[in-house]
């Protein structure tokens, strides 16, 4: 069995990596001409919402409460992770380690402030914690708006850029692969054991607190990484983009895409992040339309587009081995 | 090996439990009997450390559970099922009864310990890649008795398994008792069926509105005019 699970990994991989190479020579070979950076661009957004719906995922589908205030994880892993490279930008550290350390110090940032709102609140369940999650989020961003070092209420200009899109993918890849993993991990089980019922969750042993603060840490975390990436693709934010309509953005792409499938939170972020790009002319209606497929999608399929389905090229591809043996037959 | 001791547990300003002591030998079948509100969940729950007690004593072969996390419990051999088929329905039956096994670090003694409870309940075994939701409510209740033998308990508190079970699931379940206390554990259960209970326990207490009120030879409640005219309806 560990050895089919490796395959499947293997398989999988093989996968991504082509899917790279086909971005890759696609953006090289400038088959979009001078709009290559803008498509750049907007496959950079794709993978850091995907990263931070990711995370959001494991607290709505696995652990079966909402938050209300992802923006808010993301703002503190995106200053956080900018006070760190403005601090050292002058130390001569190569851009990569430097990128990496963005986005490690974004990630525990964010995580540390998890544990300091999850311990608190995570006693609190559904309706009630997601109104804390609000109201932490506005916490977090009126004081930013007030601290010196994160530029006050004016923009926080001049981060250096370090998302280059070739690297963001595969931090994507990893924080996915790692969300993957921990959903599957008897972690990951305990949890959704918690979500269940937990009383009996408690009942079999399972100390419920601590796993609520951990998975909520461990999202805070993803969730802190996605801010990281934001910050250092910018290069200038202000706090007010982290506000309510962010974190709510967020929820909503989690619930179509799927709550409990990492599937449906990559292909509900990409897809949601690039649209309003591509209908920049009905922009003000963006958020029309995300209410109308919200409200369509809890009438027609209350588990999200995909449920807790999981997308695996090696099955795939076992599907269509084994219809060609069919024919062959 | 179980003994409760002048035991008290508020709910806020409520009292649930009044000063109740009992006990529970090796290898008896004990049950607490009463009406709704009489404070048996809540007895479990203490003991099982899911309820805080307020004052008195509950001790288990030498060990304070009182001072005791919940989580350590269930490692000393004391299995919950709890009321009401607490399952978990959005996960398959397998996934269930590792749940069961959660505290034990010896994966092959809980990979014998899941072929155990198969070979006690080979519907389980049927179906254990099904949703544990989309199971009848009796085997709802035989896969909630398989997640607790999982922990290969040596006591099993069960709490109030006939519930919301038709009349012949219930002697089902009550026949499955039976089997688990044949294979030397035992038992403490809450039953609302003091008929059932009373007949297959070694003794009884029942409980009034937190307090003890009658305690005895199960077979002689059975006879005493009080329990039948109360819980009885004879």
């Amino acid at each position: 069995m560990p050895k089919k699970i490796k395959t499947n990994y293997l398989i999988n991989f093989i996968g991504l990596l082509v899917l790279f190479a086909v971005l890759y020579l696609l953006f090289e070979n400038g088959v979009f001409g001078a709009r290559t950076n803008y498509f750049k661009g907007i496959a950079t957004t794709a993978c850091y919402t995907i990263i931070v719906v990711a995370s959001l995922n494991l607290l709505v589908g696995i652990m079966g409460e909402f938050s209300l205030g992802h923006a808010g994880f993301m703002s503190v892993g995106a200053y956080a992770s900018a006070v760190l490279t403005n601090a050292v930008a002058d130390k001569g550290i190569p851009d990569f380690p430097l990128f990496l350390l963005a986005i490690v110090a974004g990630g525990i940032a964010a995580a540390i402030t998890g544990v300091l709102v999850g311990i608190p609140t995570l006693k609190l369940r559904g309706d009630y914690l997601a109104i804390v999650t609000v109201a932490f989020a506005e916490i977090i961003r009126v004081a930013f708006t007030n601290f010196e070092i994160t530029g006050g209420g004016r923009t926080m200009s001049g981060i250096t850029k370090l998302s280059d899109f070739y690297w963001v993918f595969w931090v994507m890849v990893v924080c996915v692969t790692i969300m993957y993993m921990f959903i599957r991990s008897r972690f990951g089980r305990t949890v959704k054991a918690i979500r269940e019922d937990y009383i009996a969750a408690a009942a079999s042993g399972v100390n419920v607190t601590f796993y609520k603060v951990m998975t909520f840490t461990i999202s805070a975390f993803f969730a802190g990484i996605g801010g990281a990436i934001y910050a250092h693709y910018m290069t200038a934010m202000i706090p007010t983009s982290f506000n309510f309509m962010y974190s709510a953005e967020f929820l909503t792409e989690v619930i179509i895409g799927g709550t409990g499938s990492l599937t449906g939170s990559i292909i509900g972020a990409a897809f949601l992040s690039a649209l309003p790009e591509a209908m920049r002319a009905f922009a003000r209606y963006r958020m029309l339309g995300y209410s109308i497929v919200l409200v369509l999608v809890m009438i027609f399929k209350p588990g999200g587009i995909f449920g807790t389905w999981e997308f695996s090229l090696s099955r795939v591809l076992g599907k269509l081995r084994g219809k060609n043996r069919k024919e062959a037959a | 090996m179980l003994e409760v001791k002048d035991l008290y547990v508020n709910y806020g300003a409520v009292e649930a439990i009044k000063g109740i002591s009992f006990h529970v030998n090796q290898g008896e079948i004990v049950t607490l009997i009463g009406a709704n509100g009489a404070g048996k969940t809540t007895t479990l729950h203490t003991i099982s450390g899911l309820t805080k007690a307020k004052s008195g004593s509950v001790t288990y072969d030498g060990h304070d559970l009182l001072k005791t996390e919940p989580s350590r419990i269930i490692t000393l051999g004391i299995a919950h099922v709890p009321e009401g088929r607490h399952i978990f329905p959005q996960m398959t039956v397998e996934e269930n009864l590792q749940m069961g096994a959660y505290t034990s670090k010896n994966k092959d003694r809980a990979a014998a310990a899941m072929k155990d409870v198969y070979e006690k309940f080979p519907r389980l075994r049927e179906r254990r890649k099904q949703m544990a939701g989309t199971l009848s409510g009796g085997e709802q209740q035989m896969l909630a008795v398989g997640r607790a033998l999982m922990g290969e308990p040596s006591i099993i508190l069960m709490d109030e398994p006939s519930m919301g079970l038709s009349p012949l699931l219930v002697k089902e379940v009550f026949a499955i008792i039976k089997e688990i206390h044949e294979a030397g554990i035992t038992v403490l259960l809450n039953e609302q069926n003091a008929k059932m209970a009373l007949s297959i326990a070694d003794r009884a207490y029942v409980l009034e509105t937190g307090t003890i009120s009658i305690s005895g030879n199960a077979q002689e409640l059975l006879q005493d005019e009080r329990v039948k005219k109360a819980y009885l309806g004879q």
